[in-house]
């Protein structure tokens, strides 16, 4: 067997799918800096306001760098803005975990460990994709990632393992926000031929690795893992929560109200 | 409170005989007028201690409630770089408080105490920060003229005869030119663009003028604390002095953007080489120091609304701390 059949070249995965795949990740990005942003001058302490605003500018520097991406791929002369802020709802494709809101603090952290772990998974695995503009993104993005996860598992850490009413919050928040991960790891067509064209992993394969290092981190933090449910939000396909379009007409309010102008 | 602080720090000046006080003070004295820097473990007059301490937190607390005005346009920021910027910038101000409050820990007053004042009422804060930000171009207003006063007020701070303070200023003045200069972008920005986008930048100007000039202060008459400040190097200039720099360079900056400053009176004076400008509306100073500004209920509840609910977090995190250092 030669090699190309092996790893086959990138070319077979078409324009469509690839601007799709890398948009999903955009968005992922993109939508969880908004809903972190949130936080920024009401956080339990000062330096929670720091922490919390410096991983939303990371993330929402990642999705500039892949929304940016994704408008050459599509080649229509769409740019990061025009992405960003001018797509209705049921055209984005962010997972549906990161749309959720903040809730207390704790639900916060929850919701980053679980999505900061998928994240260092996914962008660690880039360094092997025949994807060159993924792999160059996700060298600058996966130290940052890491500087997330140490932040998100030490909090959680803390407030599973701290008082007894934070190891409830925490808890509970675990328990309401399980099902969405779900998504992470179910493949549709879009992440079965990126997946072909050696572009990205193997979600079953991701969510060993995934799951391996939630374990840890919930061991530590003296919390339990939920039971899976089969209910599942498609975010990804543009099946969103209710919680989407508040965030969307609130992010895309001025560039709506006053179209075709500069900022 | 502040006297706690002092007691904390066995600060036994009081009882010290006259003469002894006496000699202290003029060598204190003398220090601040070869312009050399105290440092927190040298001596210092009660007063001047107290001075710092209020005016430091106060500083410190104007930059954590300073968060908020602006805080309010980071999700509706209308690109993804103003996004960036602007949640950049916020937290820069919160940065600046952190600094600011360990500056004034070194007064031994703890931050817990200084939070405390400001949820309580007791310590006072910008009283700029209790006007609102109803458009985008409050933003870039807030930048530009906000952020430019302060660093009229905070570069003379730099050379400020407490060491721990002038350092702070130094660190804080850089980023504030940065501040300044994104503010003053936007509002170019504003200013080419659509008459919608113009009118909102006229609007901001109307809106945050005459707050800013209010910025430096009572007018020189009126300012209880400059004179012993000024002996103590803590002030370098005075309220008026640095309000009469700040017009002298905003006005040609609000021409380059063919915007209108909200004064009638105000006109260039060929003999002073000074703008003339009209009186500013004291009443007003006073009654949103007084907490009856546009948002100074909201600005202080959402402090209030942010260490209460975060409380949980931080017993948590003693919590735990604890444990760990047991089980070391
Ligand atoms: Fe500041
Ligand atoms: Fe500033």
């Amino acid at each position: 067997m030669s090699r190309a059949s092996v790893v086959p070249v990138s070319v077979d995965f078409a324009q469509t799918e690839r601007f799709r795949y890398v948009l999903r990740l955009a968005d992922t990005s993109l939508i969880l800096g908004q809903r972190l942003s949130e936080w920024v001058g009401h956080a339990p302490a000062l330096e929670e306001d720091l922490g919390v605003a410096n991983i939303s500018l990371d993330l929402i520097g990642q999705a500039r760098m892949l929304l940016s991406y994704a408008g050459e791929i599509e080649a229509a002369g769409r740019d990061e803005d025009q992405l960003a802020y001018l797509r209705d709802q049921n055209d984005f494709c962010n997972l549906a975990l990161v749309e959720q809101p903040n809730g207390d603090f704790g639900c916060t952290i929850v919701r980053q460990v679980l999505i900061d772990v998928w994240q260092l998974e996914l962008l660690s695995w880039f360094d092997a994709s025949t994807d060159q503009r993924l792999r160059e993104i996700a060298a600058k993005a996966v130290k940052e990632t890491r500087y997330h996860l140490r932040y998100s598992s030490g909090w959680l850490v803390r407030l599973g393992d701290g008082t007894e009413e934070s190891h409830t919050r925490v808890q509970t928040s675990l328990n309401d926000l399980w099902k969405f991960t779900t998504e992470l790891f179910t493949p549709d067509e879009i992440d079965r031929l990126a997946e072909n064209a050696g572009v990205a992993p193997n979600l079953n394969v991701l969510r060993g690795s995934w799951l391996h290092r939630i374990d840890e981190i919930l061991n530590e933090a003296t919390l339990t893992r939920p039971d899976d449910v089969p209910y599942v939000w498609f975010g990804k396909r543009g099946e969103h929560t209710e919680y989407l379009g508040h965030l969307l007409s609130d992010m895309q309010y001025l560039q709506r109200a006053y179209p075709g102008v500069t900022w | 409170m502040y006297t706690q602080g002092l007691d904390a720090l066995g600060d036994e000046s009081l009882h010290l005989p006259e003469e002894e006080l006496a000699e202290l003070e003029a060598h204190f004295q003398a220090k601040i007028d070869a312009d050399e820097k105290i440092e927190p473990k040298d001596w210092m007059p009660a007063a001047y201690r107290m001075t710092l301490i209020r005016q430091i937190s106060q500083h410190a607390h104007s930059e954590i409630v300073g968060m908020l005005p602006e805080g309010n346009w980071i999700s509706r920021a209308p690109s993804l770089k103003r996004k960036c910027v602007i949640i950049a910038k916020v937290q820069d101000e919160g940065g600046h408080g952190a600094y600011l409050y360990s500056a004034a820990e070194t007064l031994g007053i703890s931050r817990e105490q200084m939070i405390e004042q400001l949820l309580t009422g007791q310590a006072k804060y910008s009283s700029i920060f209790n006007y609102p930000t109803p458009s985008w171009a409050d933003i870039g207003a807030i930048g530009w003229l906000v952020d430019g006063a302060a660093i009229m007020n905070q570069i003379p701070l730099c050379r400020c005869s407490y060491g721990p303070y002038a350092r702070a200023m130094v660190r804080i003045c850089k980023e504030e030119s940065f501040h300044q200069r994104q503010g003053f972008e936007i509002m170019i920005r504003l200013c080419e663009g659509s008459t919608a986008q113009k009118r909102m930048a006229q609007e901001a100007l109307d809106r945050w003028w005459w707050p800013s000039l209010m910025m430096f202060g009572p007018d020189d008459a009126n300012s209880k604390h400059t004179g012993q400040s000024m002996r103590w190097k803590i002030k370098r200039f005075t309220n008026d002095e640095l309000r009469q720099k700040f017009v002298d360079v905003t006005v040609p900056q609000a021409e380059f953007l063919g915007l209108e400053v909200p004064d009638d009176a105000l006109v260039w004076n060929e003999e002073t080489e000074h703008y003339n400008f009209g009186p500013i509306d004291w009443d007003e100073f006073q009654r949103v120091l007084a907490g009856h500004g546009p948002c100074n209920q909201e600005r202080i509840r959402a402090r209030i609304d942010a260490h209460e609910s975060g409380a949980w977090v931080r017993e948590a995190a003693l919590a735990n701390a604890a444990k760990q250092s047991k089980n070391l």
